[in-house]
């Protein structure tokens, strides 16, 4: 037999050094980077975990903090107002989807696949509800469409409040959602397929049927999935236009506000807890068996002119787009309006809001402040904590734990993560109960319900990164944390940017998360509205959510702006 | 550069392999949860040598390699760099240069602060570093590009941004992680001589990674084949290629054709019947891998009695001509200049005289 080469070594004499462990030991950066990763951990844990978990026992206990195992939910099984709200909300938000996802599909097609003109604007366009506070467009319908509404005949006697104005008012809150996720579904599309069917001869309708609507299939189910849950847990539209019609949201509202009975608030919340946990889980198969069909190599699609397509998409989008901004336009209009509908002249009284509303114009302060806290200081607690999940070397349970806790929070609503702070942070034995009530609780409210989508934008950031950046700095002697600031930052800034001015955007627009939360000196400039509203001061409640909005628009506008900017003067290296 | 490696090579300038342990592995396993990637693997490598991991895509040898650079630290065993126990020591802590597949350049830092990347400390001021950075881009041929941003420069010359960065501290090792992998076919030839160069320049002990077991032979002084978590051999490139250990590195290295056959008084007996003259090497019975190269294969016109088989392919390459050559369950792969091959008369579905040489016929025991 022929001999191998005789150097391979024999272990020193005296040292049996097969099955001795070994004992790794960290530099002091990576020690850092995972004390630092426990840290977002406790903190997670302080301001998701504990709070959800003190909801879920409230739900077990009577008044008096007795054990009292299901009773609460026989109770609400059992009390049919509560039990028919449950079914008011899952038609509404189903009929709302049913609506909703064709209309996005067919507006993100025209996006993404077609060569009509004003792509750009109708995606400008497209973005406006996201900016506006929910209850906007049911204040527009009231307008329009309620007791005193100018179109009210258009109603042949029906009325908008209820089921109509609710579903009415959602397809335009929700539209942005899922005209997003399916324009980017669409938009990923592998031009070597349609080339391929294209060489096969199928027709157009056979390469729709067997390529585009496949390839859109997770895009579709994820739309229709966030959807479902943002009508299920908003809470801004059912109070404005709902009149008596009762839904999960309003009811653990008035549960919690009206009748002080937080045992049966936590079950609702909880009941308002599980489509969205339906959904996540739907998601999560759907995303399963959507990996196979992905390509690393794909080839972006890009659509030939042809008038026969482009021109019924661009009326499409065209009219969409008219509706999306009439919405906006009737609101802005009757904030100016001096007696709806018997005055129509023009004054900017409703602007005076101090006339209405004790806060006046300071609510607006309390929103941008909570906002901007909320943005400064989520911002990079989100991006840090997402990059330590990432390249923390070495912690792989830790990692998984804090990671999951990290994307916990898109599953929970508004209204319940709002719920479980007053239950966790008004709790007399809880030493943080110093904050309830304040601008800290409300900015914390913020950060963590909209943590998760600012986390995934980061990762979907970092992960484009090359993934041994930290074992290359560490081969060079250079500190991790010198690498993080010359390297990784500054190529996520526009993702950093991005996660901002989302989370001040949400934060100006938001009513559930921060309706149990607020105290007198600090009312957000959304509840002001809501409660204006309910004061039937609906003109005011206009002019409330029209500057909401403009805040909204401004600090989009500024990001888009800065990130242009960014891209020019930085980033030049981004260029080939 | 390149010319400079050309003339190193013709002028037969030895290696400065100093024939000193630098880097000794000693039974090293890694476990990932249940899988283990690698089982007791242990290896010296003496300074200034360049030495090769080569394998098939999951034998360990990468997983090999990140436990020297300390990545991914051996679950057992000892590693000492230079006498200095580094088995659990983090990256930081030691003392290497590394080129990634990926290069991991830094993309928003110009070639120049890439480069310096590493140059910090008292140890580095200002001038010093900006002199080094210099030489490293003399050395590697950027000069002209060292204002460059990486997505700016091509393939060949990120990874020879990548090789100064890892050098550019005087490292004690340079690991080099399958570093020619993302390139096309002329640029890593190019390449790899360059590497091979510069590493003779420098001195520095090198191992380099790679799955190209025809690049390991061009560049290595010697070769550590690996499979499934286990050192298969380690040896010079002819060793390997001439001598190999086991069935799986006479596979793996280098072209051959392969069939069983079984130890007979007067020879070994192929499927086919045939009889091929080789000295008693197993006990009689004994069934046996045979392994033969391309070029070993003596091919002749049909005579009638021996061993021949039919042409069943034929590829022109220029200097030579591949045949692939059938006799019933019998297939061999064989090489033969063109001129050979009309002397012989090689055509497709002719008939050739075959004969295997016993002195280089490699014979394993086999695993049916």
């Amino acid at each position: 037999m022929p001999e191998g080469s005789a150097a391979v070594a024999v272990p020193a004499a005296g040292l049996p050094a097969l099955g001795r462990k070994v004992r790794r030991r960290l530099s002091p950066d990576q020690v850092m980077m995972r004390w630092t990763l426990v840290l977002a951990g406790v903190a997670l844990v302080v301001a998701l975990a504990a709070p959800m978990a003190m909801l879920l026992s409230r739900a077990f206990e009577d008044a008096s903090g007795a054990w009292v195992g299901l009773a609460n939910f026989a109770t609400y099984a059992t009390t049919p107002t509560l039990a028919v709200s449950a079914w008011h909300s899952m038609w509404t938000a189903a009929v709302t989807t049913l609506i909703v996802v064709p209309l996005a599909f067919v507006f993100a097609y025209g996006l993404t696949r077609s060569r009509m003109p004003g792509r750009g604007v109708f995606r400008a366009v497209m973005m406006v509800p996201i900016l506006a506070p929910s209850l906007l467009p049911a204040l527009s319908l009231i307008m329009l469409f309620g007791n005193q509404g100018l179109l009210k005949s258009w109603l042949f006697g029906g009325s908008i409040y209820g089921p109509t104005g609710i579903v009415a008012a959602q397809v335009f809150a929700c539209f942005p959602h899922a005209a997003i996720i399916l324009a980017v579904a669409l938009a990923t599309a592998d031009a070597r397929l349609y080339e391929a069917a294209e060489v096969l001869r199928a027709g157009r309708l056979r390469t729709f049927a067997t390529v585009t609507l496949p390839g859109a299939a997770y895009g579709l189910v994820s739309a229709g999935v966030v959807v479902f849950t943002l009508v299920v847990t908003d809470f801004g539209i059912p109070k404005v236009i709902g009149g008596s019609f009762n839904v999960l949201a309003t009811d653990v509202y008035k549960q919690v506000v009206g009748q002080h009975n937080f045992n049966m608030g936590a079950v609702v919340g909880i009941v308002l807890l599980l489509p969205a946990l339906a959904g996540f889980a739907l998601q999560r198969w759907a995303r399963k068996r959507r990996a196979a069909t992905i390509s690393g190599r794909a080839v972006t699609y890009v659509p030939k002119p042809r008038l026969g397509r482009d021109l019924p998409l661009f009326l499409f989008c065209m009219a969409i787009a008219a509706v999306l901004v009439g919405v906006v336009g009737v609101a802005f209009w009757s904030s100016l309006i001096r007696f709806w509908p018997w005055n129509l002249t023009l004054t900017l009284e409703n602007y005076d809001f101090g006339r209405f509303d004790t806060a006046g114009w300071g609510s607006v302060m309390t929103s941008l402040r909570m906002a901007g806290w909320a943005a400064v200081v989520g911002m990079p607690a989100i991006f840090v904590t997402a990059w330590l999940v990432e390249r923390t070397p070495a912690a792989g349970l830790l990692r998984g734990v804090v990671g999951f806790l990290a994307t916990a929070p898109l599953t929970v609503p508004g209204l319940v993560l709002g719920l479980a702070f007053i239950l966790f942070f008004n709790h007399p034995a809880n030493p943080l109960n110093i904050f309830y009530g304040g601008m800290a609780i409300l900015a914390l409210n913020c950060i963590v319900h909209f943590w998760t989508v600012g986390h995934l934008t980061a990762t979907t950031a970092l992960r484009q990164l090359d993934s041994e950046f930290e074992a290359a700095s560490a081969s060079l002697k250079v500190p991790v944390w010198t690498t993080f600031f010359r390297v990784t930052v500054p190529i996520c800034l526009p993702a950093g940017l991005e996660i901002a001015s989302y989370i001040f955007v949400n934060a100006m627009t938001t009513v559930s998360a921060v309706i149990f939360l607020y105290g007198a000196d600090y009312k957000p400039a959304a509840v002001a509205a809501v409660q204006m509203e309910e004061t039937g001061q609906a003109s005011a409640a206009a002019g409330m959510a029209c500057v909401i909005l403009a805040v909204a628009l401004a600090v989009k506008i500024a990001q888009v702006m800065a990130s242009a900017l960014l891209d020019r003067t930085t980033q030049a290296w981004r260029r080939r | 550069m390149n010319s400079g490696a050309t003339t190193a090579l013709a002028a037969g300038q030895a290696p400065p392999i100093t024939g000193t342990p630098y880097l000794v592995i000693e039974h090293v396993a890694k476990r990932f949860g249940a899988f283990t990637a690698l089982r007791n693997v242990s290896l010296t490598v003496d300074a200034g040598e360049f030495v090769c991991f080569v394998g098939p895509s999951g034998c360990g040898k990468t997983t090999l390699l990140r436990a020297v650079a300390g990545l991914d630290p051996a679950s057992e065993g000892r590693i000492t760099q230079g006498g200095r126990d580094i088995t659990g020591l983090p990256p930081s802590a030691r003392d290497f240069g590394i080129v990634f597949q990926s290069y991991a350049l830094f993309p928003n830092l110009s070639v120049t602060d890439n480069v310096g990347y590493g140059l910090r400390g008292a140890l580095w001021p200002k001038v010093r570093r900006r002199d080094r950075v210099a030489e490293l881009l003399s050395l590697v041929g950027l000069t002209d590009h060292a204002r460059k941003y990486p997505s700016q420069l091509s393939g060949g010359q990120q990874q020879r941004v990548a090789l100064a960065r890892a050098l550019a501290p005087e490292p004690g090792l340079l690991l080099l992680d399958e570093p020619l992998s993302a390139l096309d076919a002329q640029v890593r030839h190019h390449l790899r001589a360059e590497i091979r160069a510069l590493q003779r320049r420098l001195g520095v002990t090198t191992i380099m990674v790679t799955h190209d077991q025809e690049e390991a032979m061009a560049i290595a002084d010697r070769i550590v084949v690996m499979n499934s978590g286990l050192i298969e051999q380690v040896g010079t490139p002819e060793a390997v290629y001439r001598r190999p250990a086991s069935a799986f590195v006479a596979g793996f290295v280098g072209r051959s054709s392969q069939f069983d056959a079984v130890m007979e008084p007067q020879g070994l007996r192929t499927p086919g019947g045939h009889l091929l003259p080789t000295p008693l090497l197993a006990p009689i019975g004994t069934l046996l891998r045979v392994f033969i190269r391309p070029e070993d294969i003596r091919l002749s016109a049909a005579t009638g009695s021996g061993l021949s088989a039919q042409v069943t392919a034929l590829e022109y390459l220029g200097p030579i001509c591949r045949l692939a050559l059938e006799d019933e369950r019998l297939r061999l792969e064989a090489e033969a200049s063109p001129d050979e091959m009309r002397e012989i008369g090689a055509r497709p579905l002719a008939r050739l005289g075959v004969s295997l040489p016993a002195s280089r016929l490699m014979l394993f025991p086999s695993d049916a």
